[in-house]
């Protein structure tokens, strides 16, 4: 009995070190989301989100902890207050701010569009009717696609990730999948999906944002805003961008 | 509360409906799948019940998450991108039923293996001796008495089965959890979202509860 007692106490003491934080700030971001952030051979989240993130923290002299959750698996880890803020190519609107977000200053400007399969006649969305178009949950692109799925009679499918959305219209599952333009044309060129951006289908985009939810976080936003500012200035910034978009 | 209610009431009472169709086309198949398999493990044949045996353990073996996605998504691609042959895809809902369906039923067999198995030897023995022919006696004796012992047993997995439906939500398909994040997505109010959509849950499988231990009293008679 005595035995087990220690043993239970052991595993619950070895389970609060764990949670115990030995960093600065806990940031949340998506499991794949090519070029932004994504795991390279050795499971490494790379990307461009990671590379600012990691150069404004060094500029402001904080540490922090990844947690690689999911994109709407970061959104509630940030709201519970189980993660400080999340970066994850999440697009600057007034919706969301009206709802709760506090974002950074804009680090990048993207627009959403829809692709199709890469031998698919779908030319617009005019061709849709009736059929299953796949977005990612919470995202830009699903409000995007929702707007225009009653006029055109397309069903809307939401899935956790990118590539999900992806494989759904690879498989036949979705006629056409909305999602960040930038991301879908990284994941053509550099993962060859055999998919292909519908031309004219792209709103007109916003700015990419650092986001906290809950005014007691302003600190940190600060801080990455003035290391945003730093990195853009000393040419870091730009040397991120060109390392993913070959620019 | 009352927001996501007047808002998203009608939303997640469609989402539920979707949740309950998801169930009842698994659990009808699963029982199908569950008979077949759970008389295939008690035969005397040896093929028959290591066949049994293999469809259980793989089942069993694999988490339900990843049969979904092998149906959804790996299926239809090892079809038509890797052999070539072409118009194969599952609606979500078909693999969604096709998942519950497999993985519900490799217990269900399990559960009606160990019904039969319960019941003594020796009625089997005495419906043969009386000149009953084997299915008979199984048909008219020994499953009667088998499926009393069983009820408890399947109510539990039609439970665990109607909570499974929820990890369909990452194939896109509209259940409940799936329409819940979205609601999430747009309100931000996850505390209230997720209370209601467990109260949901919980009232309906209260009220098969209840429809169980009545459907029980009645057998027991």
């Amino acid at each position: 009995m005595k035995k087990l007692l220690s043993l239970v106490l052991a595993l619950a003491l070895a389970l609060c070190a764990v949670s115990a934080l030995a960093e600065d700030y806990v940031i949340a971001t998506d499991t794949a989301f090519r070029p932004f952030e994504f795991a390279d051979e050795n499971g490494n989240m790379i990307g461009i989100d990671m590379d600012i993130l990691a150069a404004v923290a060094e500029d402001q002299g904080f540490t922090y902890e990844l947690r690689v959750l999911g994109w709407d698996a970061s959104i509630a880890a940030c709201q519970a207050g189980q993660a400080d803020g999340m970066i994850a190519g999440a697009s600057i609107t007034d919706a969301r701010k009206a709802s709760g977000w506090i974002f950074s200053d804009g680090y990048y400007n993207a627009a959403q569009c829809m692709a199709v399969a890469a031998g698919s006649d779908i030319a617009g969305f005019a061709d849709l009717k009736g059929k299953n178009v796949a977005v990612k949950i919470g995202t830009m692109s699903a409000d995007y696609a929702e707007s225009l799925s009653g006029e055109y009679g397309f069903t809307v499918v939401t899935m956790e990730s990118s590539p999900d959305i992806y494989q759904a219209v690879i498989g036949g599952q979705a006629a056409a999948c909305f999602d960040d333009a930038p991301i879908m044309a990284d994941y053509i060129k550099s993962n060859g999906v055999p998919l292909k951006l519908v031309d004219g289908t792209a709103n007109e985009g916003a700015d990419y944002g650092f986001a906290v939810f809950s005014a007691e976080k302003q600190e940190l936003v600060d801080k990455f805003n003035a290391g945003l500012a730093n990195i853009k200035a000393n040419g870091t910034y730009d040397a991120i961008l060109a390392k993913y978009l070959g620019e | 509360m009352e927001t996501i209610l007047r808002s998203y009431g009608p939303l997640l009472l469609r989402a539920m409906g979707q949740t309950l169709l998801l169930a009842l086309y698994g659990l009808f198949f699963a029982c199908i799948i569950g008979l077949i398999v759970g008389l295939m493990s008690v035969v005397k044949s040896k093929v028959s019940r290591a066949i049994a045996a293999v469809f259980v353990n793989l089942i069993r073996g694999v988490p339900m998450i990843v049969l979904a996605y092998m149906i959804y998504f790996g299926v239809p691609y090892l079809w038509n991108n890797v052999l070539h042959k072409s118009g194969l895809t599952f609606t979500a809902l078909q693999a969604g039923s096709i998942c519950l369906a497999l993985n519900c039923g490799a217990y269900m067999a399990e559960i009606i293996r160990a019904g039969i198995e319960s019941v003594d030897v020796g009625q089997m023995e005495a419906g043969r001796s009386l000149g009953l022919p084997w299915w008979r006696t199984m048909q008219r004796v020994i499953l009667p008495q088998a499926i009393r012992t069983m009820i408890p047993s399947i109510i539990n997995q039609f439970i665990i089965t109607l909570k499974d439906t929820s990890i369909l939500s990452v194939i896109g398909f509209p259940e409940l959890v799936n329409t819940a994040k979205n609601v999430v997505s747009k309100t931000f109010m996850s505390f209230q979202t997720w209370a209601i959509v467990g109260v949901m849950y919980l009232i309906v499988i209260l009220l098969l509860q209840f429809a169980a231990k009545e459907l029980e009293r009645r057998l027991k008679r």
